[in-house]
Order: structure tokens, then C-alpha cells, then sequence
């Protein structure tokens, strides 16, 4: 056991998909030209003022209730102050003293299998900033405010995480929850979905918390365990060799793996939020909340553990095949058109198809392969039309070609064996061309039953019906 | 990260130091001069002392007020597109702009 | 003389085409023109487009049409935006900022029929009580121009006073309405908060701030208040009520009305010429069948500091977007992004500014929020609550809008305390957001008195109407400037 305990709190931001600004009429879409989706509001030009935005308060009450927290009867904008480029009013609105959401709670699954329970302090709406940017402009930055004014909800972790790859699989569960709460779309790449990090370092049985460094916009699962990796080594070895750690921000550099400090951010410190007087208390009524909560999809963990006592799965597998909305619904248009083998279904979903798609970057909702189509193969396999070696085979030749299952088994004569007689000539035909083998056989060695099997599977394609071609070589081959 | 807001109450009568109106200067992102340190020393310290007579206010119990009007409430908008692309119209007040980024002295990080 | 009539009979005599709005726009540029090197009352006349607005509004009203101003001459305070005209706020820092759009105030007027001349002076981004700090130098006051008009919507206030205009736009954060329209004369009115949309109103402090209407007299600004006033989906703090038909209220009888003269508002430092025109102006009240009372505001003393503590704080943030990058005045030759920030702000801002920027900064920064910033907003709720209080015995306060008349330019410029307790009456409306209005009482040494009257929320038309009332009465709202008559 190390002498150290790593302790990580997260601040994940997480992009609400709205359509518009959380404060003005301009479009969130990415991607467009500079500055064209930036307006007068976002410009913080002066005169304007916000008016917010109903659907990021649903988005974030949905939020709230999907981690069972408290949404706050009244909650209230504030403002951040503090000079950057990027930050068009000079302050940032922002929740400070009574956010929306308070409270909650995440469920993960640790290595060995137990869960874990990550508390959830708060979750409070803010507007993103915009872009900096600094290629070839030589001496100058450019400032891009299209994401300036975007919806944000903010979420942020009591210090609970132990590890790095604790602090991973919380964040997946949060994405996870967000895109199901179809909140946000989860894209990291552009910025979407990312987290800063607290780290700190105690003594092992320690209940005092070291001194932390918060490592900022961390936008992709594996930087955010290697950044955090590197910065409990860092501590580790800073104090150990007699050092202090202190408390700043610091940047991942992904190309470097590991984190600097971010000096210019530290300069000015005091934000001095004061409730926002353009802005009245947010209030929120019984019957909205209620009216939300009716509208909640199932969530994961319900929707997991549905999935072992309706389907049979292993908890693993119900884990892995609710990780996402979309994966769950394909799984179980799958097991409507097959029924009776949801295990079977969740081989291949997990297996072929997840392999194949992985292959190719795409996601489970790239309409690549139909689940009536993956459907239409297992069923094949089911009534035994083809054997499952066979069925990967088909599955190949329909991942490449796009037809269905049936006609390629027809056009390939793929067609298992069935016909006890038909089996029953292969054997004997087999019997007739290896005679040395098959006295070998009878006079004790077992182990060329195999021998016999392959042969007849060859013989016959590997159409024959293996447990038929099992029980009647049984039958035949000791004479 | 939020961080905590600790409070305690300032003396007064307290005049504020020559350092103290440069990092409120430096907060506000002004450039005082030397001579402009000394006046707003001087006249900050006069402000302050006189805010100090809020102290004379009774407000045990009083909750603060943000807003002058009682019982209302955040209203709230259709979540709808109803801004156009207009940057050049809002760039022409823009002192410094090239392929419609506003331009700034190199930020580092 | 067309420069002395009421705007109310301008907008009659327009609909009846007695007057064109070309004659009167030319007449009263004309009087523009000739005041400006004495009375600097605009930042900006806009000639040209006002002749257009002028001739488009002549021919709506040939064919039966327009708005209730057609044809109307009018000013706009120089910090409402105003689409393709340059929108100051008197500061350096706007000095060349062309607004892309109009305020929901100036977009009002226009649907109205009014026609802009130009835009007013005022204090620097309306921080001041004297007109002051304007970077395109004072105004000075059309009773005596060595003295101040008041401040911060000192143009408007001198430009209706020497009849340059029937009506001008002000706003009004801690009297800015109030006080100028007492030194120079004139009645204003500030509504109660949540009225008139703040959306293109160049914020000073978002909590305090409210458009308003200077005009000769109470008839004319509820004809102004009328158009103004409502809704906007675009302001959230604005209110969602309908808009009384001011000028229609403005007949019935004054009796039973229950007035409160504020004790706190007749203290030590209030010059006893104006005491006496504010008793008589009482009398006044009481012959017309109203009952009088003295009221009781024990924590208006505190309204001051409270003041000094908000509004700085609302400021110190509402001014941080002038930074250099997107509008606004640019330093030359910046080293780094902190130079640019430094100098960009310290030159495009005056003192004034500055100082309250700074308080602001201060008051709400770790270690004072507590002992400042939330203590002033306990001691807000507390003067409401005084108001609140009083508005259960009586309808109407009453008491005088300014402590002493117009002071000298340069007489309170040393000591910015001193400046600030020229606001000790009018401050608490505004930490309150009810409505308040100042109309000429008399004069004390030659210059004109304001007596303040404070209504309950949403009383603008019980304001009006008293000040309507008191104004059929007596003739101090007609009295001009020798200079301008
Ligand atoms: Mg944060
Ligand atoms: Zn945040």
C-alpha cells in the first residue's frame, strides 16, 4: 500500500443543447465564423441585457433530478468579475451563493466490481466565454466570441475520488447521464464536455486534505487520468523530497504529459461575485418540477438492472450495454425480433458488432448495420439455419455488403446440415477415407475424435449441425 | 472552483494605504499615476469612512435586498434563434478586427 | 412664440396643422444653435436627420396619420442608444461609439412620432450631480450660467428650461432626474422602477437606474410617459403591466388624498428659503382638499452611504466591458493585453469614474463584501421598509427635491462627500424603486425650488395627477429664464 492517498474533486462543464444562447437569441451551433453568431448581448455591448433562457432551466433541472439533488425553489444569478479577452462583459454569469442544483449523487463501478458513491455538491447554470486564439496572428490574438453566452451547467464533485481511474469513470457516468438526458451531446473534440480537476496528495489515514492544484479544461477521458497521474507523482515527489505543494491552476500539456502552472491565471483572484442586478431570482415551482420528472427517460442504472433481471445479462454486460441511450435502444430492438436469446444478442452487440464498429470510428447510431438486421443473423443462428461459426461468416459478408443475413446464406449455400441422413453419409464417407485413423480410434485414442469432427465439417463446409454431428459420430465411430 | 468569502469588519475610521488603492486600481484595471495614487488615497479614505456609518443601521435580521421590487421573479425566454449574423455592423466600433476576430496583444498562457 | 409653448399643445396644434414640425424643428434649432457656446447642453445635434424625421412626420399627419408626438421636437439623454447617431454616455471613452440599434425608450418615441435634435449632456456615464464630469465639458444653468444645472441629466434639464425643447429623455440612478429639473426649474418625473425599459440605457448602476421624463410640466411629461413607459420582453427587470393612460387621469379632485411630509427630508442642512416654498407649496395641497401630515422615514439617513455602496458596486462591474477590444476608446500602442486593459480604461475615463469604479471594486472585494456590499443591501431593504410603512398611513410623500438651489460650477468639485449630500433626498426613491417626481415651488434667492413628491410603486399617475393639480394652481412651471423667454 502506497503511504499516500490521492483525493480528486471534478468540475465537469457540460455544453446544455439548446438552441440558443443561455442569455440572448444568437445560435450555439459549432463551428460557424468568427464572430457571426455573436450578438450585441454576447458582445456585452453597452445597453443590453439578458433574459435567460427556459429551456437551459429545464436542461438543468433534468440534471438535478436524474442525480436525485435538491432544485432549488429560488436560485440566483451572479456575477464573476475578472478581465480576460475572451470574457466580453468582464464578468462571467455564473451561480455562486444559490445554485439550481445542490446536492446528488453518481454511482460507479470500481474494478472489482463494487459500486461506489460520488456525492455531487452542486450544479449551477453559467454562460461559456468565447475563444482565444493565436496561430498566425504573430504578435496579436484573435478573439472569436461565437461561444461566448453558450449554456453551461457546471458540475461539481465532493473531493471523493481516490484515484485517477475513479476520477475516469466518474466522468464517464456523467457523460453517460447527460447525453441520456439529451442535455448535451457529449463532444468532447469540440469542447462540449470537459472537467477540471482538483488534485492533492495526504498521508495514507490522513483526515486533513493536502493543498490542492486544479488542473483546467481537460477535455478528453484518457488526458484526464493521465493528468492526474502525473499530478499525484508530481505531489507525491515534490513533498517527499521536502517541498510544498501550492495551491494554482495548472494546464495538461497532452503532448508533454503533464501538467505546468498557468501563472497568468492567478493574477487576479478576487472575483468579487455579487448577485446579478440585471437578473431577478429564479424561481421555480412543484408542478415544473413535477412536470419534468414525468418527462425523465430511464436512466442508466435503472435501465442496467432492468436489463439483468429482464434479460438474464451478467451485471457487466447490462453495464456495458446501458453506457449509452443509444446502445441500449439498438440492444433491445435486437431482442425484440429475437426474443427468446437476449444473452446471444448481447454476445454479438458487445462482440462482432462493437468490434466492427470500432474498426470503422463509428458510433452505434450510424444506421451501419440495422438491429433488424443483426436480428435477422441471430435468428438464423437461433432456428439453426447456420452454426455460429458459420454466422460470423454471414455477419462479415453483411458488413460488407449490406445485404441481409438470409439472402446471404442463400446465395452462399451456407445452409446448415440438418439431415441426420445426409450427416450420416458424410461420416461414413469419412469413416471410408481414413481407415488408419479410425482403428487408431477404436482402439483407445480418444483424442481423434476431433480429428473426425473437423473432417466431416470440411467435407460438408462446416454446414453440418455440430451437436448432430457430435451425437451420431458418437454413435458411429466405435463400430 | 468556489471559493469561500471570508469576512470581518474594518475599522473606522480607516484611511486605505497607497498599496491598497493599487491593487483596487490594479482589480479595476486603471493606471494611476503617482500624483492620481495620492488623491484617490485621500478621497477613497474619505468614501470609505463615510460608508463606515452604515454600521449605525439595525439590520440584525434584515435579510439584503438585490432588487427594489418585491416578489418578482427571472422571466424566461422561448429557447429560439432570433439573432443575424451582423458582425461587420458590430465591428465597426471595433478598434482593432482581421478576418472578423477582434484583435488583441498576444494573450500567454 | 412657439419655443414657449407646452409640449401638449405643440402635439395639438401639429394634429390640427396649425404648426408644421418642420417650422417648429427649425425654430427650435435655432434656439440649439444660439445656446450652445453659453449653455452646452448637447453632445451632438443632429440637424439633418431631425428635418427629415420632421418632413416624414409632416406628411403622416397631412394624410391623418402618426403617432401621439408627430411631429413633436424632442432630445434623447446621450446615454440611450440611438441607432447610426453616436452614443457618448459624456465620456471619452464613447466618444466615437455609433450604436447599431435604439434603445427600447428611443424605438418607442420614434413608433410615437417624436423627432430626435440631438442628443443631451450629462455627467459621465450620469456619474455626478452637477454636470461636471462630462468629458465634452459642463452645461451650465439657464437661470445663471455660472452656476451648475444639477446633474447627472444636466442637459436635458438646462436645454427644456431655456426652452430648446419642449421634452427631453433622462434617467435618474440617485436623483439624476429629480435634482436637475429642481435647479433648473422644470418638472421631471422618475417612475417607479421597472417601468420604462432599461434595454439601451447605458447602464451606470442595473439596480438603480431608471428612464425618465423632463419637461415643462407634469401634462407634458405624462404625454412623454405614456409612450415610454411598458413592457419589454427584452429587459427582465422590466415589469409586466399595463400602462395607465397618464394624461387621461389627470381632472379629478385632490381631496382625501393623505400627504406625509417627510421629517427626515427637513433637517440641519436644508436652506430655510426652500423650507418656507416647500410649506407654502404644502398649503397649496391642503386648500385643494388634501389632508397633511408629518412621516416619519427613520433610516433615510442611511440612504447616503447605502448609495455610495450599491451603486459604485453596480458600476465597477457594469463598466468593466470597456476594455479596448470590441468598442470604445483604445490606447495607442499597447505593450501587452494588461497595458492595453490599463490604459485604454485610465484614458477613456474621468476621475468621477474612476473613483466609483474603484469603491465598487472595493466594497465588493474579499474581506469587505460582508461589511459593505451586503450590509448596504440590509439597509436598502430597511428604507423600503420605511416607505412601505408610510405608504400604509398616507398616498403621497412630499417634501424638497434638493437640499440648497444650484451651486457654482467648481464649488463641489474638492470633496466628492460633499457632492453626494446633494443626492440626500432623492437617494432613497431609488433604493426603494418608488416613484418620485420634482416640480417647480417657487424660488429662493432667484432660483428655482424643487418640491419632491414619492408615490407608492406603480403611482405614476397619482403623481402626475397631484403635480397636474398643484400646477393648475400656481405659475412657477411657466417661468423661463429672462435669457430664454
Ligand atoms: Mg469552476
Ligand atoms: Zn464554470
Amino acid at each position: 500500500m502506497s503511504a499516500w492517498e490521492t483525493v480528486i474533486g471534478l468540475e465537469i462543464h457540460a455544453q446544455l443543447a439548446t438552441r440558443s444562447k443561455i442569455f440572448s437569441g444568437a445560435a450555439t451551433a459549432y463551428g460557424a465564423a468568427p464572430n457571426t453568431q455573436a450578438c450585441l448581448v454576447d458582445l456585452g455591448y453597452p445597453g443590453v441585457l439578458p433574459v435567460l433562457n427556459a429551456e437551459a432551466v429545464r436542461m438543468a433541472v433534468r440534471f438535478g433530478l436524474a442525480i436525485g439533488a435538491r432544485i432549488a425553489r429560488q436560485s440566483v444569478f451572479a456575477r464573476k468579475n475578472y478581465f480576460y479577452p475572451d470574457l466580453p462583459k468582464g464578468y462571467q454569469i455564473s451561480q455562486y451563493e444559490l445554485p439550481i442544483v445542490a446536492g446528488g449523487a453518481i454511482d460507479i463501478v470500481l474494478e472489482d466490481g463494487s459500486v461506489k458513491r460520488i456525492g455531487v455538491t452542486r450544479a449551477h447554470l453559467e454562460e461559456d466565454a468565447g475563444k482565444s486564439l493565436h496561430e498566425g496572428l504573430g504578435s496579436l490574438t484573435g478573439i472569436d466570441l461565437n461561444r461566448a453566452g453558450t449554456p453551461l451547467i457546471e458540475i461539481v464533485s465532493e473531493p471523493e475520488m481516490r484515484s485517477a481511474r475513479e476520477a475516469v469513470a466518474y466522468m464517464k457516468k456523467v457523460h453517460t447521464l447527460v447525453r441520456y438526458l439529451e442535455i448535451c451531446d457529449g463532444n468532447m473534440q469540440e469542447g462540449s464536455f470537459r472537467c477540471d480537476a482538483n488534485v492533492s496528495v495526504r498521508p495514507a489515514g490522513s483526515d486533513q486534505f493536502g493543498t490542492r492544484a486544479e488542473i483546467k479544461n481537460i477535455n478528453s477521458f484518457r488526458y484526464v487520468e493521465k493528468a492526474i497521474q502525473y499530478e499525484v507523482a508530481r505531489q507525491i515527489e515534490l513533498i517527499e523530497s521536502g517541498g510544498k505543494v501550492v495551491q494554482e491552476t495548472r494546464l495538461y500539456d497532452p503532448d508533454k504529459g503533464e501538467t505546468r502552472s498557468m501563472r497568468s491565471k492567478e493574477e487576479a483572484n478576487d472575483y468579487r461575485y455579487f448577485p446579478d442586478p440585471d437578473l431577478l431570482p429564479l424561481e421555480i415551482e412543484a408542478a415544473y418540477i413535477e412536470t419534468v420528472r414525468a418527462g425523465l427517460p430511464e436512466l442508466p442504472d435503472a435501465k442496467a438492472a432492468r436489463f439483468v433481471g429482464q434479460y438474464g445479462l451478467s451485471a457487466y454486460d447490462a453495464g456495458v450495454l446501458t453506457a449509452s441511450r443509444d446502445l441500449a435502444e439498438y440492444y433491445e430492438a435486437v431482442v425484440r425480433a429475437v426474443p427468446e436469446q437476449p444473452k446471444l444478442a448481447a454476445n454479438w452487440v458487445m462482440g462482432d458488432l462493437a468490434a466492427a464498429l470500432n474498426k470503422e470510428g463509428l458510433e452505434i447510431d450510424s444506421g451501419r448495420l440495422p438491429a433488424e438486421a443483426l436480428a435477422g443473423l441471430l435468428a438464423r443462428i437461433a432456428d439453426q439455419t447456420i452454426s455460429g461459426k458459420i454466422a460470423k461468416e454471414v455477419f462479415e459478408a453483411m458488413w460488407a455488403g449490406g445485404e441481409r443475413a438470409d439472402a446471404i446464406i442463400e446465395a452462399k449455400g451456407l445452409k446448415q446440415i440438418t439431415d441426420t441422413g445426409a450427416i450420416e453419409r458424410a461420416i461414413e464417407a469419412v469413416m471410408a477415407k481414413n481407415p488408419a485413423q479410425l482403428a487408431d480410434y477404436r482402439a483407445g485414442k480418444d483424442k481423434l475424435f476431433g480429428f473426425f469432427v473437423g473432417q466431416v465439417m470440411k467435407a460438408t463446409q462446416g454446414k453440418a449441425n455440430p451437436a448432430q454431428l457430435n451425437e451420431l459420430l458418437k454413435k458411429k465411430l466405435p463400430g | 472552483m468556489i471559493s469561500g468569502r471570508t469576512s470581518y469588519v474594518p475599522e473606522t475610521p480607516m484611511a486605505l494605504t497607497r498599496a491598497q488603492v493599487e491593487n483596487i486600481a490594479h482589480l479595476a484595471r486603471l493606471e494611476l499615476e503617482a500624483g492620481e495614487i495620492a488623491q484617490f488615497q485621500q478621497s477613497l479614505s474619505r468614501i470609505v469612512d463615510f460608508i463606515g456609518e452604515l454600521e449605525r443601521g439595525d439590520t440584525a435580521g434584515v435579510a439584503p435586498m438585490a432588487h427594489p421590487l418585491p416578489g418578482l421573479a427571472q422571466r424566461l425566454r422561448p429557447d429560439a434563434v432570433t439573432e443575424r449574423d451582423e458582425h461587420e455592423l458590430y465591428q465597426r466600433n471595433a478598434p482593432q478586427v482581421a478576418s472578423g476576430l477582434y484583435l488583441v496583444p498576444k494573450v500567454i498562457e | 412664440m412657439i419655443h414657449r409653448q407646452t409640449l401638449t399643445q405643440l402635439a395639438a396644434d401639429l394634429r390640427a396643422r396649425k404648426v408644421s414640425s418642420v417650422e417648429l424643428v427649425r425654430a427650435f434649432l435655432a434656439r440649439i444653435e444660439a445656446s450652445q457656446p453659453v449653455l452646452n447642453a448637447f453632445v451632438s445635434v443632429t440637424a439633418e436627420q431631425a428635418l427629415a424625421e420632421a418632413e416624414a412626420a409632416d406628411r403622416a399627419l397631412a394624410a391623418g396619420r402618426g403617432g401621439a408626438l408627430a411631429g413633436v421636437p424632442i432630445g434623447h439623454k446621450d446615454l440611450f442608444c440611438t441607432a447610426g447617431v453616436r452614443t457618448t454616455c459624456g465620456s471619452r471613452m464613447l466618444e466615437n461609439f455609433v450604436s447599431p440599434y435604439d434603445a427600447t425608450v428611443v424605438a418607442r418615441l420614434k413608433a410615437a412620432g417624436a423627432v430626435v435634435l440631438g442628443k443631451l449632456n450629462m455627467d459621465e456615464f450620469a456619474m455626478g450631480s452637477s454636470n461636471e464630469t462630462s468629458y465634452f465639458g459642463p452645461v451650465r444653468n439657464p437661470w445663471n450660467t455660472e452656476l451648475v444645472p444639477g446633474g447627472s441629466s444636466g442637459g436635458s434639464a438646462a436645454a427644456v428650461a431655456a426652452r430648446l425643447l419642449p421634452a427631453a429623455t433622462a434617467t435618474d440612478t440617485g436623483g439624476s432626474i429629480r435634482q436637475p429639473a429642481a435647479f433648473c426649474g422644470i418638472t421631471g418625473i422618475k417612475p417607479t422602477y421597472g417601468r420604462v425599459s432599461r434595454y439601451g440605457m447605458i447602464a451606470f448602476a442595473s439596480s438603480l437606474d431608471q428612464g425618465g421624463v423632463l419637461a415643462a410640466s407634469a401634462e407634458d411629461a405624462a404625454r412623454m410617459l405614456r409612450e415610454m413607459a411598458g413592457f419589454d420582453p427584452r429587459d427582465s427587470t422590466s415589469v409586466d403591466a399595463p400602462v395607465p393612460d397618464y394624461p387621461a387621469g389627470l381632472g379629478e379632485p385632490l381631496a382625501g388624498v393623505r400627504i406625509g411630509l417627510v421629517r427626515e427630508f427637513l433637517d440641519k442642512g436644508l436652506d430655510p428659503e426652500y423650507e418656507r416654498c416647500v410649506r407654502e407649496a404644502l398649503a397649496v395641497f391642503e386648500r385643494l382638499g388634501a389632508s397633511l401630515r408629518e412621516v416619519s422615514l427613520p433610516n433615510i439617513p442611511l440612504s447616503v452611504p447605502a448609495y455610495y455602496v450599491v451603486a459604485p458596486a453596480e458600476c465597477s462591474s457594469n463598466l468593466a466591458r470597456y476594455d479596448g477590444v470590441r468598442f470604445g476608446h483604445r490606447c495607442a500602442d499597447a505593450r501587452d493585453l494588461q497595458d492595453l486593459y490599463k490604459r485604454s480604461r485610465s484614458e477613456g475615463f474621468g476621475a468621477e469614474v474612476k473613483r466609483r469604479i474603484m469603491t465598487g471594486t472595493y466594497v465588493l472585494s474579499a474581506g469587505y463584501y460582508d461589511a459593505y456590499y451586503l450590509k448596504a443591501q440590509r439597509v436598502r431593504r430597511l428604507i423600503a421598509g420605511d416607505f412601505e410603512r408610510a405608504f400604509g398611513e398616507v398616498d403621497l410623500l412630499m417634501g424638497p427635491t434638493t437640499p440648497t438651489a444650484a451651486f457654482a460650477l467648481g464649488a463641489k468639485t474638492a470633496d466628492p462627500i460633499t457632492m453626494y449630500l446633494n443626492d440626500i433626498y432623492t437617494i432613497s426613491a431609488n433604493l426603494a424603486g418608488v416613484p418620485a417626481m420634482s416640480v417647480p415651488c417657487g424660488f429662493a434667492a432667484g432660483l428655482p425650488v424643487g418640491l419632491q413628491i414619492i408615490g407608492p410603486h406603480f403611482a405614476e399617475q397619482r403623481l402626475l395627477h397631484a403635480a397636474h393639480r398643484y400646477q393648475l394652481e400656481t405659475d412657477w412651471h411657466r417661468r423661463i429664464p429672462e435669457r430664454f423667454a
